[in-house]
């Protein structure tokens, strides 16, 4: 084979490979395309007759040990602590809910349009941990994020339906500020310097969600009178009683709860 | 492909001992590639070519792994440009001189793929293809260093190389590393998409089906100089197959892990740098399979044969 031959090689790989790795195209489309799509009008919640979704989210069956984080690969961030830290993916509540389920509306407001708030919501890398583990945000929301630690991260959320990145962070960096502009229930967010590190973003293009705390409790307000599927998402408890099916009249307060649990 | 063995009339033992040290590294730059895939470190780095915009990243966490594959990938680069000179220049076979710039080729497309899977964040195909390339940079350097070996130049092994008439063990040693090689595809998907694991198994089975029945022809014939080459096979394939099993296991028992496990690190990144091995192995013995040395001849440290 001559010297021709093996240029050829090279350059056909070169080749494919830049084929192979345009799937992101996509993605970029679909932005455009939205960006270009008329605006239309914003909803007006009427105090007088918004309705309220609330409720508690528990589990069923055994739930997968708790584990211990290893810091040990980055004696910076294991100084950090003076107990043992353990993961954020299952945590259980005394009264058996779950803490860190994203609780939302995901169908039943699709022909509405609500205002993108301004103020960012906040996600710190403190002791080598996300802080906290799980937001919610609108589409477009800002959305910052801060390194308390004295170490380098990176930040890389991988989502499916809005764009990636990944960039580092240096200790005493100012915060950067961030967007997705399209709905996606959850985008991963990894550091990829400290492997443990994982926190969950929730997209939504409307205001109506949230994240259950320390009582496993739960409460969506505002929300205009309608039918509604509510759902609730957990990294790990996939099954279970997940959604529920809500008709609100003005002014309702409903009582929903949900039971997770792991795929046998 | 005897006659792609022509003789050489010079011995340069020092471009041999250089393709044995790149060999060397080389394989130190696969087990630092598995470690950055086992410790899911590909990323930790976002730029390419600079780590954090500097010759000299934080060296903590996983930018270890990551930044380390990179500055072991530039030395084997460097090492694989002096190599390809080297041999254009005191090399006169024209398939070893194709080969090194061959290497030369390879080399430069796999540190571009390396960039390419930074910035494109780890696409599966491409990491897949990296993995891939990694073994196939290594079988050419290998081969490299097989054929610059100074009996390897010998005028005198032509005629012991057409006294081989048996061709069987030649078409099982191609039919045993095309295998590995396919098994080693598989085990990349494998790796970096979590799925084909049923293929894996099943060509480890072929493998160790063909790997006796190659050990069963070579000790029948009693050809000299595969009897090293295939005994060693036959160890690290049966290795291979226990620390397959193992990482099997532990990718297991470790499902739900909020971080590699050391434990599962360590066996995978042995599984890829043993598989490295024995397909490096497996070339070895396609080599001596096509100048098989029958029992009339022994081997002699200058010229590599004699007759009895």
């Amino acid at each position: 084979m001559g010297t021709k031959k093996y240029l050829l090689c090279l350059v056909s790989t070169l080749f494919m490979l830049s084929i192979a790795g345009c799937g992101g195209g996509e993605v970029d489309l679909a932005e455009k395309a939205e960006e270009a799509a008329p605006a239309k009008e914003v909803t007006t919640i009427d105090p007088t007759t918004a309705a309220t979704v609330k409720g508690k989210v528990s589990f069923e069956g055994d739930l997968p040990r708790a584990r211990r984080l290893n810091m040990n690969a980055e004696p910076s961030c294991a100084a950090l602590h003076n107990k043992p830290v353990y993961s954020n993916v299952v945590v259980p509540n005394e009264n058996k809910t779950l803490r860190h389920v994203f609780v939302y509306v995901e169908k039943g407001l699709e022909d509405k349009v609500f205002e993108t708030p301004k103020e960012p919501a906040v996600i710190d890398q403190k002791g080598c941990i996300y802080i906290p583990h799980m937001i919610g945000v609108q589409a477009n929301q800002p959305i910052q994020i801060l390194n308390s630690d004295p170490t380098t991260h990176n930040i890389h959320p991988l989502p499916k339906n809005n764009r990636e990145w990944n960039e580092s962070m240096a200790p005493g960096m100012p915060p950067k500020v961030k967007k997705f502009p399209r709905e996606e229930v959850m985008i991963a967010v990894k550091c990829n310097v400290h492997p443990w590190m994982k926190s969950y973003i929730g997209v939504l293009k409307h205001p109506f969600f949230a994240v259950t705390g320390e009582d496993g409790s739960f409460e969506i307000k505002g929300l205009p009178p309608g039918e509604y599927t509510i759902s609730a998402w957990h990294e790990l408890l996939k099954k279970g009683t997940t959604s529920h099916k809500v008709t609100l009249s003005a002014s309702d307060t409903k009582e929903l709860d949900f039971t997770l649990k792991q795929a046998s | 492909m005897i006659h792609s063995f022509q003789a050489s009339s010079d011995v340069n033992m020092g471009y041999h001992y250089f393709a044995i040290i790149t060999a060397s590294f080389t394989f130190l730059l696969i087990v630092v590639g598995a470690l950055v895939t086992g410790n899911d470190a590909g990323l930790s780095v976002p730029d390419w070519p600079l780590s954090y915009g500097s010759l000299n990243p934080p060296w903590v966490g996983n930018i270890r792994y990551e930044h380390g594959h990179r500055l072991v990938a530039a030395f084997v680069g460097f090492l694989t440009v002096v190599l390809a000179v080297w041999i254009w220049k005191k090399d006169s076979r024209q398939v070893v001189r194709r080969l090194g710039i061959l290497s030369l080729g390879v080399v430069i497309t796999q540190g571009i793929l390396g960039g390419v899977t930074v910035l494109w964040y780890l696409p599966a195909s491409i990491s897949i293809l990296h993995a891939c390339l990694a073994q196939t940079f290594f079988c050419l350097i290998v081969s490299l260093a097989w054929l610059s070996a100074p009996e390897r130049k010998s005028s005198r092994l032509k005629k012991i190389e057409q006294s081989g008439q048996n061709r069987q063990p030649l078409i099982l040693s191609i039919l045993i590393t095309g295998t590995i090689y396919i098994q080693l595809i598989v085990g990349a998907i494998f790796r970096h998409t979590q799925s084909g694991i049923m293929f894996h198994v099943f060509g480890a089975l072929v493998a160790v089906t063909l790997m006796a029945w190659l050990f069963n022809v070579v000790f029948k014939g009693k050809y000299l100089n595969l009897i090293r080459p295939v005994k060693l096979m036959g160890v690290l394939i049966l290795v291979q197959v226990f620390l397959g099993i193992g990482s099997l296991v532990l990718r297991l028992i470790n499902t739900n892990a909020v971080q590699p496990e050391f434990s599962l690190v360590v066996i995978s990144t042995a599984h890829v740098a043993l598989g490295a091995l024995v397909l490096a192995n497996g070339v070895i013995i396609i080599f001596e399979s096509f100048r098989i040395i029958p029992i009339h001849y022994q081997v002699s440290p200058q010229l590599g044969v004699k007759t009895v």
